[in-house]
């Protein structure tokens, strides 16, 4: 599907906020906006979501203990329990303090990077992907605002030149 | 603005009239610039040690840790000396970025990317020390739980040294892993400013395609928060289950209760000792003074006090416990430390890490450079003896009188602690070439609270810094390719010598460049260029000092921008790559 989109180039942040703010007061809608760095409040302002990360860093962290837990079982005390230092492999409850520390670092460790693994997928960032920012220079100083066209596009050209734009292009995204 | 406020009272942390782009000009200048000669040297040196380091470890390998100074009274010396050495260093890192971040430290942003720079590097130089010690090194994988020949032999889950595996190697992956997350939009930076296709296509390789998305940057911020969370405790338990290493054991002197707080506090000193011991002279060579400030040295300091007044209150806590607790072989190790033929050690132990950082109380002294260097190479230096002072003293006289001996390195353990040094400082030296040495995505985002223009601008009636907004905005057609016009009739006397210097384009024979290559210079520019009559790389190579004034008076906007962006050094690269 290809549609038409006008790329609003700002070159402050707070100019490029209050730009936001206006075109969603207008009902136009915000297809992406691209900063080099990361504006606070831009994201309430452009009406996303909440990102959810934070809640599968949880999970795999339930994960990884939970794993943690069955391989020390597993390891110490039912595969081959043995008496180190006067200290029997009986039950698990009793020999837990020994596995402590390897449990929260397996806990740690699934949260990291399995937390970290999701980001990547899903913002789509692995080794050998192209970039997709519409200008070189919005990792370097510029912020763009990437508006549909719906309806008349002059209109919402001029529209949008009003919002403190330093550069306007119509473009179609694929 | 009212949401960029910050105090009057907090210093700037980005010092000068700096925009934007000065940041990401500031930060890729090292990356992009060509090495000098102190580099070379230095490295050169550096990698000397290296090697040095290399054959030692070989011949280790080859011969058997026999080669080392070890004797069977004292059965760890230098090997675990160092190991705990560089974790220790390895501290400071992910105590900048995971603690500071969740304490909403601006001032770790300068800082913290070679501060993670370093720990992942000396931790690399400590994980060396283990795996040597090992003696079949091939055998390696042994102290992972993998099912394997002999059945059920598996790894012993109650023995410290197991779970240093596992802290060491999960505190290893979770850093880097957190370091190159925050290198991303940094790398894309670099990508999206490279000349050269091949740094393009490595930059490209390396920053995953980061766009900077606003979505991208919600989860980014969300991740840093998470990482930051399970990287506090995580470093606090791996120095603990370091000290675990000796405190879980009856050997008197090691066998103390004090041992895990002492040994996360001691971490933290070292690794802020070297921290500035790097960023002295890294903000110097790289000319980020503007960005690691005075302040930031000074806060440093700060940490560096305190934390050393934690271990010198440790060092007195356990001679106390030992002489309460009644137990005469423990009172005895803690004499014979002081006392015994290891006294010197004792005290350059006490002198570098106790007396060396009350300086440090003084506001003279803690924002003193050169001062703060001096006392951060002496705190390494210290941090190092307390190692040897802790395992080599409470080993070489044990319960056992007659077998009572000392220990002296030789060749090879002095070989391979000077090669890991070396192997540090090649990989420190390489990252300060290739990498953004700062988090410029980061300390952009604090530029309009915590820089010394913005501040002024607020607190003082300064100018204001932020970038004009034009009234009408430039319209640039997709599709329709510019159409370059000629040259206008009427030139001025100025634009005459300009062209009489750097020689006329002919727009009819000769194609034009495509400007916008060069750094700094943007579409507009670009047209205004045109329109002055400069459209090739090689007019803009000719560029010195006398025709970047005459630019400048042609100019409306951008003057000065020329000059400080090297135009005529950017071009010639672009000239020769086209």
């Amino acid at each position: 599907m290809s549609s038409k989109v006008i790329q609003a180039m700002y070159n402050d942040d707070d100019v490029l906020m209050s730009a936001v703010k206006e075109v969603r007061a207008a009902n136009h809608h915000i297809e992406e906006v691209y900063t080099p760095f990361p504006v606070h409040g831009l994201e309430k302002a452009m009406g996303l979501k909440d990102t959810r990360i934070a809640i599968t860093a949880f999970i795999y962290g339930c994960i990884g203990f939970s794993f943690a837990v069955w391989l020390m079982n597993y390891i110490m005390i039912e595969n081959w329990p043995q008496d180190i230092g006067g200290k029997p492999s009986f039950t698990f409850l009793q020999n837990m303090p020994a596995f402590v520390p390897v449990m929260f670092e397996m806990t740690v460790f699934f949260a990291a990077h399995l937390m970290v693994i999701t980001f990547y997928m899903r913002s789509k960032l692995w080794p050998f992907k192209k970039a997709e920012n519409p200008d070189p220079r919005t990792t370097d100083d510029m912020f763009v605002m990437e508006v549909a066209v719906e309806g008349n596009e002059n209109e919402l050209v001029s529209f949008l030149e009003n919002t403190g734009t330093v550069e306007i292009k119509v473009t179609e995204k694929h | 603005m009212a949401s960029h406020y910050e105090a009057p009272i907090r210093k700037p942390l980005i010092t000068g009239e700096k925009s934007y782009h000065d940041i990401t000009v500031d930060v890729a200048a090292p990356v992009e610039g060509k090495a000098n000669k102190l580099w070379w040297t230095v490295f050169i040196i550096s990698l000397l040690a290296f090697l040095w380091g290399l054959g030692a470890i070989i011949y280790t390998i080859g011969t058997g840790i026999g080669v080392w100074g070890l004797n069977k009274t004292v059965g760890w010396a230098w090997d675990i000396t160092n190991f705990v050495w560089w974790v220790g260093i390895g501290h400071a890192g992910t105590l900048i970025s995971a603690v500071l971040l969740l304490f909403r430290q601006k001032w770790r942003m300068g800082i913290n990317r070679s501060a993670e720079a370093m720990t992942i590097f000396s931790v690399v130089q400590a994980g060396l020390f283990p795996v040597i010690h090992m003696g079949r090194v091939w055998n390696a994988h042994f102290v992972l739980p993998l099912p394997n020949q002999f059945g059920t032999l598996w790894t012993n889950f109650n023995s410290p040294l197991l779970w240093d595996v596992f802290a060491i190697s999960t505190y290893l992956s979770v850093s880097l892993v957190f370091w190159w997350t925050g290198l991303l939009p940094d790398f894309a930076m670099l990508r999206d400013r490279a000349v050269k296709p091949f740094q393009k296509k490595i930059y490209s390789l390396v920053s995953f395609g980061w766009t900077g998305r606003a979505k991208d940057w919600q989860r980014f911020e969300e991740v840093s928060l998470v990482l930051a969370g399970l990287a506090t405790p995580l470093v606090l338990s791996v120095h603990t289950i370091v000290s675990f290493d000796f405190a879980t054991s009856v050997i008197p002197g090691w066998h103390t209760t004090i041992f895990p707080p002492y040994f996360v506090a001691g971490a933290v000193f070292s690794g802020f000792a070297m921290v500035n011991t790097l960023l002295i002279i890294m903000r110097k060579v790289s000319n980020l003074e503007a960005y690691i400030t005075k302040g930031h040295i000074e806060l440093m300091n700060i940490v560096i006090m305190i934390t050393g007044s934690i271990v010198g209150c440790a060092y007195i806590t356990e001679l106390f416990i030992a002489w309460y607790s009644g137990v005469e072989y423990e009172q005895y190790a803690f004499l014979n430390r002081a006392t015994g033929p290891y006294w010197w050690a004792y005290l350059l132990m006490m002198s570098c890490n106790v007396f060396s950082p009350q300086f440090m109380w003084f506001k003279k002294l803690r924002s003193s450079i050169m001062f703060s260097f001096i006392i951060s190479i002496v705190v390494n230096i210290g941090m190092w003896f307390e190692r040897f002072v802790i395992i080599v003293t409470s080993l070489h006289r044990d319960y056992l009188p007659s077998s009572w001996t000392m220990f002296s390195p030789t060749f090879v353990d002095i070989g391979i602690y000077v090669g890991t040094i070396g192997f540090f400082f090649v990989l420190f030296l390489l990252y300060a070439r290739t990498f953004p040495v700062i988090a410029q995505a980061e300390v952009k985002s604090i530029l309009k609270s915590s820089g010394e223009n913005y501040k002024k601008y607020r607190d003082e009636n300064g100018p204001n810094p932020a970038p004009s907004v034009p009234v009408k905005a430039k319209k640039v057609k997709e599709t329709v390719k510019e159409v370059v016009e000629a040259p206008k009739e009427n030139i001025s006397d100025n634009t005459n010598s300009l062209m009489g210097s750097i020689g006329v384009f002919d727009t009819k024979t000769q194609t034009p460049d495509d400007l916008k290559q060069i750094s700094g210079v943007g579409p507009k520019l670009e047209k205004t260029l045109n329109s002055i009559g400069i459209y090739s790389f090689d007019q803009v190579s000719k560029m010195s000092e006398k025709e970047y004034d005459l630019l400048d008076s042609l100019l409306t906007t951008f003057k000065g921008r020329a000059k400080r962006d090297d135009w005529a050094g950017q071009a010639k690269n672009l000239k020769n790559n086209g």
